[in-house]
């Protein structure tokens, strides 16, 4: 899982033409459409796998994925895929399921560290730091660049214990009043201090499922991070709980670079500035989220947002 | 079989044929056991009354005991035996019908067997048509047969315990429980003949329980540092080689006999903590409850840490991950998330694991001493409460005196609390689980 420091990506941009050939139709999800021969009867909008149409670069980039692969044993699940990411930005990946999007989100953190089959090849810069170099801390780097996961998961801690976790292991606060003071603030942020302001002292775990992500979105931006990783946050909350962590990320947006794995287009559409459209482990499209909604260029794109994709 | 031609017939059969087939052997087979079974248990009596009643009026109305021996040596001369005392004509007699009857009972036997055995197939066979639920009915017996089954282990734990029970009432009412329960003083020696000189022997049993909680003491301060951390190490920071080794070795370890484990004690870790102590210039004695403690904790490394394994393995990885993603160690995961959430399980864990302690035997049998002592003084000999109810049993016994009845209230003392300890852990445990499900 290690990557090698400035090394030459292992796949070519050839390699991954020629590994993906034909689209496997079984993994196209319900709709089982035959890619491929679709891409035969419409030549006026690029249909070729392996080079990312739109428009990958952006302005005042802060994180950069150059050419990055991952390997899960034999799995090729994300191949030579570059982005980059400005710093006051929302960008969505969407693509079916099993495409990949957690696991490039995942090498943003490197939590993909955990896993020992996982393998990942190419370079991730934040900032300029190249973050898999030897020198780079892992452990560090997880402070700057915070994650939401799909499933909230509070830790079985009071609700004030969960919001000073990352505050206290990563010593932000001096006393007491200035820990009081994150906790607060953090609540705030997140749209839930009113909430619980009269039982922070209850366990994080008796909130409602919408509360229960708010407390992780605070417990993240708790410990001041640059870069927010939101794994499909609210495909486990109902459209109330859902529309409350939207309006939230607009804000957040305004101080931290968000990348959000979503399944809903009207998420995407609603959130994000840009949209990248991953298709089996391949990075297809990048472009600002209006041309994608309403001008995919590619026709992968287009199927998989209108639902000819699932 | 006519009938199970069904489909071809154009009637439907309720059932598939083999049920059919099921029932009949059932109704064929069922019956003749159970009287089979029931002649086997009836037939010496039977026929002992039998052949004692063709006795002379003088030897019916002999004494219980003469008798038996009367009646033991008919049966010896039938089997044809080496009988005691004389052969007269009135033993070969008995003895004679003695094998009379017991051939008679055979046939009788062999012929209701098979006579049974028909009549419930024809039964059967009269019943069976194609509207005929056999299937159900074959499921109802067999669900009747898991009943009897599964009622064998409840039916004999509730005649021990009650068993248990009653004997230790015949000891309270020898010795008052409040001298059992709170007298500092044990030496169940009593006097069998009243002309012996000797104590009127004393059952203060707090000697024994102080004796087994120190060593259970010392033994949880080996298993549960060991085992926890073990654990710890198997689940959050070794590789998947390093625990597909270290788990089964750990199995082994688990399973090796405890009276291995007791002589290992007795034979290897007494003598060095004796001469470790002598060499520190302290006094131990040869049977230490160090000894004891420290082989009894190896011992329950294992339950330890596999349960707390499995305590820690089921927190959640959200938890794990949730942790790590904002920037914590691995060790700052473990001991501020992963351990807080594991706590109830391995909580549970470790109170099964003294429940284990208290009982065990064979370790403190060989490496225990048998004097009731009363000490916190880990160097001295103490004894345990399964030391000594080994002890009163072993050997000769009169079976209603107090030194015999007292192994009763001890064991009742000791399933009562090992009881409470499982009751209290198994739920501690299984709530947890219930946590994250
Ligand atoms: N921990 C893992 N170990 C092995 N393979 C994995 C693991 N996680 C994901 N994969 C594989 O990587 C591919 C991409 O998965 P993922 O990134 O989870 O997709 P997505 O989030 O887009 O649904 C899939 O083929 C999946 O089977
Ligand atoms: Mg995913």
């Amino acid at each position: 899982m290690r990557m090698a420091h400035m090394t030459e990506p292992t796949v070519t941009e050839n390699d991954v033409m020629a590994a993906q050939p034909d689209v496997d139709v079984a993994d196209l999800g319900d709709s089982g459409r035959d890619v491929s021969s679709i891409a035969v009867d419409l030549p006026e909008q690029l249909t070729e796998l392996g080079t990312t149409v739109g428009e990958v670069r952006c302005e005042d980039p802060y994180v950069v994925a150059e050419k990055v692969n991952v390997h899960y044993g034999d799995n090729h699940a994300i191949q030579n895929v570059t982005l980059e990411i400005s710093k006051k930005e929302v960008i969505a990946l969407i693509g079916p399921s099993g495409c990949g999007k957690s696991t490039f989100l995942r090498c943003l953190n490197r939590m993909n560290d955990s896993i020992e089959s996982a393998r990942v090849t190419g370079q991730i810069t934040l900032g300029g730091q190249d973050i898999y170099s030897k020198e780079f801390d892992p452990v560090a780097l997880r402070a700057r660049v915070g994650m939401v996961f799909q499933k909230p998961n509070p830790f079985p801690k009071s609700i004030y214990d969960n919001v000073a976790y990352g505050p206290r292991i990563h010593g932000l606060a001096n006393d007491r009043a200035e820990l009081d003071d994150i906790v607060h603030r953090s609540l705030e942020r997140a749209g839930l201090l009113k909430e619980v302001i009269d039982r922070l002292d209850e366990p994080g775990t008796g909130l409602s499922g919408g509360q229960q992500q708010r407390l992780c979105i605070a417990r993240t931006i708790a410990v001041n991070p640059e870069v927010i990783l939101m794994d499909e946050p609210c495909s486990a909350l109902d459209p109330i709980a859902t529309a409350r962590i939207e309006d939230l990320m607009d804000e957040l947006a305004e101080d931290y670079a968000i990348v959000i794995v979503t399944h809903s287009m009207q998420q995407a559409a609603r959130v994000s500035k840009r949209v990248a459209y991953f298709h089996l482990g391949l990075l297809v499209e990048v472009d600002e989220t209006d041309t994608i909604f309403t001008n995919p260029r590619h026709k992968l794109t287009e199927d998989y947002i209108t639902g000819r994709i699932g | 079989m006519t009938l199970v031609g069904g489909p071809a017939h154009g009637t439907a059969l309720h059932s598939l044929p083999g049920y059919y087939g099921y029932f009949t052997a059932i109704w064929c087979l069922l019956p003749a056991l159970a009287v089979l079974l029931l002649w086997v248990l009836l037939e010496p009596r039977m026929i002992v009354a039998l052949v004692v009643q063709g006795l002379p009026e003088a030897q019916r109305n002999l004494p219980a005991g003469e008798l038996n021996l009367l009646v033991n040596n008919i049966q010896n001369l039938a089997a044809g035996d080496a009988v005691s005392g004389s052969v007269d004509a009135i033993l070969t007699d008995a003895a004679n019908r003695f094998n009379e009857y017991s051939v008679l009972s055979r046939k009788i036997l062999a012929v209701l067997t098979l006579g049974l055995g028909g009549l419930g197939a024809s039964i059967a066979w009269r019943r069976i048509h194609p509207d005929f639920r056999a299937r159900n009915r074959v499921e109802q017996i067999v669900l009747v047969a898991l009943i009897a089954a599964s009622s064998i282990a409840i039916f004999t734990t509730i005649g021990i315990v009650l068993s248990v029970l009653f004997e230790a009432i015949r000891f309270f009412q020898k010795v008052p429980a409040t001298e059992f329960l709170f007298g500092l003083n044990w030496s169940p020696q009593t006097a069998i003949r009243a002309d012996q000189v000797g104590s009127s022997g004393s059952f203060g049993a707090v000697p024994l329980f102080t004796g087994t909680l120190l060593i259970t003491a010392i033994a949880m301060l080996v298993a549960v540092p060991v085992g926890l951390m073990t654990a710890i190490y198997l689940a959050e920071y070794s590789s998947r080689r390093v625990r597909g080794i270290a788990k089964p070795l750990l199995e082994v370890l688990a399973g090796i006999p405890t009276v291995v484990y007791g002589f290992f004690a007795a034979l290897t870790v007494a003598p060095w903590v004796r001469r470790a102590g002598e060499s520190m210039g302290l006094e131990v004695a040869s049977e230490s409850a160090l000894a004891a403690g420290l082989v009894m904790g190896i011992m329950i490394i294992p339950l330890v840490s596999s349960l707390s394994d499995d305590a820690i393995n089921a927190v959640p990885s959200a938890m794990r991950d949730g942790a790590l993603g904002l920037g914590s160690t691995r060790s700052e995961t473990m001991t501020r998330v992963i351990l807080p959430a594991a706590l109830p399980g391995i909580v549970g864990g470790i109170l099964l694991a003294v429940s284990r302690a208290i009982g065990e035997t064979m370790i403190v049998v060989m490496a225990a001493g048998l004097a009731a002592n009363l000490t916190a003084n880990p160097f001295e000999a103490v004894t345990t409460v399964t030391v000594q109810i080994v002890t009163l049993l072993v050997g000769d016994q009169e079976f209603d005196s107090a030194k015999t009845l007292a192994a009763f209230a001890l064991g009742l003392m000791l399933f009562v609390v090992t009881l409470i300890l499982n009751v209290i852990g198994l739920n501690v445990v299984r709530k947890y689980r219930e946590q994250y499900d």
